[in-house]
């Protein structure tokens, strides 16, 4: 057995996501990713002498949004502090925050990992302001004050995830569940939704916590999975060899795809957290916190569950249909239509994800509406027309968001079910394909497809296959 | 009697009888401050062009027979920690020495909007830290009743300017006391009004718990017409109150008829001048005459007012300075070769020795080591301060206190040790730690001819019991007619 497997890894996981507020934390300058330079910002967000802040209400409705989402408790009442350094892209000297009473705390939320659910612990959930950011270039360092005093949450796990596989789900889970309720729109690529990761190992059995590392610059899931299992081997190593885990911050370098120290806590900062006075304490009403409650839409685990159990859809299916909420609520409407499900999630499954990019698939970036989804699916079950048929309905319906009946009815696209008139052409194509009856004749099963081919061919696809294969092989019989 | 000496309601009665435009009184006035500023040294920087500009749209509106408020026309002074559009907003630091705000303070608006005229900014201890003028980076200001003597701080830059008759009222700020000592020691009445009561946003912060932007007048009634125009919520700060805002010259009646007036022992007692004690309870006596009650109380907590005060204020000053960093304006060092000598070279150049003082006090205090032993001690005692105000304040209508222990000092006399300094504030802290109003009036002279001032403390919003204890008296003196000779 390999000397890892007598370790156990512990994560805890911090989350910083940005609210897709309309308006900044502390001022009414807009809170759109990008644009020019210096364009999205103020007195208030550049931390100008005199200038003072004032709290968005959304912030806080989004917040208690997301705490109630993540089963938290809500501090009914709590305030701002300030996190107080030094950085050319922190316009104030100090970032607010909240330290002493977050506005949400002690929650959970649900991971599924190997088929396995876990609950893993929310230790909080506080509001704070976004940074600038900093560009380097060979003549200096620019900076953008565009982001300064965006909204963000930051959502701290227990240490309760022990792997890279549970620390995958968990970020899956939450950022799903952030774009779910709407506070977020959670683009890694954007840094709307950022994660650092504490790790530490230590023996199987072991009561005490090792020393942890925390680990930034992680900018996609698959660099979390990958720096928490390098970081990981990195620790055993070191204990195996007689060292010893120092707590420091190390950041996953892409290139040597290992993690490498940026500070030790000897050079740690002391933030000097204390209460800032140009803000109110927030205090919020048993009857505001209960009717956000009330404005939370189903969530992607209960959707899940009630897709199995209603539409008797399976595991696999029900968790590919709400992982996107989009995707979910086109489901549902097909579904309304056409009332079977099943095929609905077929149609989603096979053509409409083979057709989406992952971004397009999050945003259901479908070219026409779920409602006609479901009439196709109506005009299969009629008999309408073919499934072969309906792929080039609905290729057409992709193409330009018509309605599948004009579709049909445009191009001809009518399944011939008419049973004299399919006899007819049977017998036209057997008298010309004088070889696949004497090979059929002669045992060969197999050139009844041949046949079935010619069918097709002759009527453009639109013969009820079904009936074609019947009237075939009954011709054929008496052929015998 | 000369322009200069006038009130801003004797000149709106003058404005509207057509003895004065408000062009000859913006001209009237820089002549004065041509002739006086030189050896008071009020101002910091002046704005003649746009004053005049402003008056002439003033004087048309009159021409016009236009309401205007009582302060349309008058030339204030703003203390130079009070942003002004377009107009240098220096704190009197090395590192907002070039600094032009690309917005007014709520207070400036408000003004402007009742049309007094803004003619300048007035000196002031640096980021409001001192109670002197001597920490200006500039240049002190010297008191108009003794120029070897300093017109008291921080807003002494606004004190010495009404006093000398170079603006016929002024803007400043109160942190600690900052208006009320200044007021005390130049024969002004100086209101620090509750917190909230007036909009702090677009004034430099100090310490964010206890400033408060605050008028000095020439008498009671213009304090009321000064608040009139600037009070009032304001959504730009979230700590400007939501209320309904009263006509505070309402409140300038002669009734003090059942007053209750607190005196504790405890600012009366050992290191108070004797003049300044006598003369803060022969005022106490008049009102006491016109049928006021007073009792003796004590007010035990006092004496751990000023460690509470100064651990608090410093360490809110160490954050509220932290955006003065060279990096995005203010005082950049020539010299530095990375981001962390730009930083420590900016600040090192831009601050002045009082203001390192108080950011490296506050952030000592708030360092994780010392935090409880410091900060949140000091919080805890600044809640029992106020605690014990706010009960006083319930059993009484007003305590009395003298403004400073001293009359105005000598130039020079207060740098030698910084930390005695603070003990001239033991008198006006305890009002900003309580939130409550306060204001000094003048009440006598020393036997070397040098204002003397009495507090008026009032409970919160009680603005206008202040304002009617304090016009009745002023009624029954001659102490705010009296004006220094220069």
């Amino acid at each position: 057995m390999s000397i890892y497997s007598n370790y156990e890894t512990v994560i805890g996981i911090e989350v910083h996501t940005e609210l897709s507020t309309n308006t900044k934390a502390f001022c009414s300058c807009t809170t759109k990713f990008g644009g020019e330079e210096n364009t999205h910002c103020c007195p208030v967000c550049v931390g100008m002498p005199g200038a003072m802040p004032v709290l968005n209400e959304k912030v806080v409705e989004y917040g208690v949004r997301a705490g109630l989402a993540t089963n938290c408790s809500i501090n009914k009442y709590s305030y701002q502090d300030r996190k107080n350094y030094f950085y050319p892209d922190l316009a104030k000297g100090y970032q607010v925050t909240q330290d002493k009473l977050p506005l949400c705390y002690d929650g959970h939320i649900d991971i599924e990992v190997e088929d396995k659910i876990k609950r893993i612990g929310i230790t909080r959930i506080h509001l704070e302001e976004d940074t600038g950011k900093l560009t380097h270039d060979q003549d200096g360092s620019l900076i953008d004050y565009n982001r300064c005093g965006v909204p963000l949450i930051e959502t701290v796990s227990e240490p309760d995830i022990n792997s890279a596989q549970e620390a995958r789900a968990y970020l899956e889970t939450l950022r799903n569940i952030f774009i779910y309720i709407g506070v977020s729109d959670c683009k890694m690529n954007e840094g709307s939704f950022r994660t650092d990761v504490n790790i530490s190992v230590r023996k199987k059995g072991d009561k005490e916590l090792g020393t942890r590392t925390e680990m930034k610059n992680l900018n996609s899931f698959s660099n979390v999975v990958k720096s928490i299992e390098a970081e990981t081997k990195r620790q055993i190593d070191l204990i195996e060899a007689g060292g010893e885990v120092i707590q420091e911050t190390r950041r996953w370098d892409e290139a040597s795809q290992t993690t490498v120290s940026m500070r030790t806590k000897g050079e740690a900062a002391d933030y000097r957290y204390f209460r800032d006075e140009d803000l109110r304490p927030v205090i919020l009403e048993d009857q505001y916190i209960e009717n956000i409650g009330k404005s939370l839409p189903e969530l992607a685990n209960a959707k899940k569950a009630r897709y199995m159990e209603e539409y008797d859809l399976n595991d696999y299916d029900a968790g590919q249909l709400v992982e996107s909420q989009k995707i979910a609520k086109f489901f549902e409407d097909a579904v309304e239509t056409c009332n079977n499900p099943k095929e609905v999630a077929n149609w989603i499954m096979r053509e409409i994800f083979r057709l989406l990019d992952e971004t397009e698939k999050e945003e259901a970036a479908i070219p026409f509406e779920a409602r006609l989804l479901g009439e196709m699916i109506k005009l299969i079950d009629a008999g309408t027309i073919s499934n072969n048929i309906a792929k080039q309905v609905f290729e057409e319906m992709w193409k330009t968001g018509k309605n599948p009946e004009a579709i049909v009815e445009e191009k001809g696209l009518k399944q011939i079910n008419d049973d004299d008139a399919l006899i007819e052409m049977a017998k036209e194509v057997l008298d010309s394909n004088e070889q696949s009856v004497k090979d059929y004749l002669g045992g060969n099963k197999r050139a009844l497809k041949a046949l079935m081919g010619q069918m097709m061919k002759k009527t453009r696809g639109k013969a009820n296959p079904q009936k074609v294969n019947e009237i075939l092989v009954n011709m054929l019989k008496e052929m015998e | 009697m000369h322009l200069f000496t006038k009130t801003a309601d004797e000149l709106a009665t003058m404005l509207r009888n057509k003895e004065v435009t408000s062009v000859e009184l913006i001209e009237a006035y820089f002549e004065r401050i041509e002739a006086v500023d030189d050896k008071v040294k009020a101002y910091i920087s002046l704005d003649k062009e746009g004053a005049l500009e402003k008056a002439e749209e003033i004087d048309a509106k009159l021409e016009k027979g236009e309401e205007l408020s009582r302060l349309a026309g008058i030339p204030i002074g703003i203390k130079d920690n009070i942003c002004t559009k377009g107009l240098k907003t220096t704190c009197a630091s090395r590192m907002l020495e070039d600094f032009i705000p690309p917005y007014s303070a709520t207070v400036v608006e408000k003004l402007e909007d009742a049309g007094a005229i803004i003619i300048g900014k007035l000196n002031m201890d640096e980021f409001a830290m001192g109670g002197s003028t001597e920490n200006s980076y500039f240049f002190p200001s010297h008191n108009p009743w003794d120029l070897e003597r300093g017109p008291g701080g921080s807003s002494g830059g606004s004190a010495a300017a009404v006093a000398a008759g170079e603006s016929v009222f002024s803007i400043g700020t109160d942190t600690g006391g900052s208006i009320r000592q200044p007021a005390s020691s130049c024969n002004l009445v100086g209101l620090k009004p509750s917190k909230g009561l007036v909009s702090n946003y677009g004034v430099v912060s100090y310490a964010s718990s206890f400033d408060q932007t605050s008028p000095i007048t020439k008498d009671v009634k213009d304090m009321a017409l000064v608040l009139n125009a600037i009070t009032g919520h304001d959504p730009k700060d979230s700590t400007s109150i939501n209320m309904e805002y009263p006509d505070y010259t309402k409140a300038l009646t002669e009734d003090v008829k059942g007053l209750r007036i607190a005196l504790p022992k405890e600012y009366f007692g050992e290191g108070f001048n004797q003049e300044v004690k006598e003369a803060v309870l022969a005022s106490t006596k008049k009102l006491e005459d016109m049928g006021a009650v007073v009792e003796e109380i004590s007010m035990p907590l006092i004496k751990h007012s000023l460690p509470a005060y100064y651990i608090i204020a410093c360490a809110e000053a160490s954050s509220n300075l932290a955006r003065l960093d060279g990096v995005a304006y203010g005082h950049r060092a020539k010299d530095y070769t990375d981001v962390e000598s730009l930083y420590s070279n900016s600040r090192g150049e831009g601050f002045g020795a009082e203001v390192k003082r108080r950011i490296i006090l506050g952030t000592f205090v708030l360092s994780a080591a010392n935090y409880d032993s410091y900060y949140k001690k000091a919080l805890e005692t600044a809640k029992l301060i106020k605690e014990e105000h706010n009960k006083v304040l319930e059993d009484y209508d007003v305590i009395i206190a003298p403004t400073m222990p001293t009359t105005a000092l000598k130039i020079g006399q207060k740098q030698e040790d910084p930390v005695k300094d603070y003990l001239n504030d033991i008198c006006t802290i305890n009002a900003n730690i309580a939130g409550v109003p306060a204001m000094s009036l003048p009440c006598g002279f020393d036997k070397d001819g040098l204002p003397i001032g009495m507090q008026l403390i009032a409970g919160e919003f009680k603005e206008e019991t202040i304002l009617r204890v304090a016009y009745t008296l002023e009624q029954a003196t001659d102490f705010k007619d009296q004006r220094p000779k220069l």
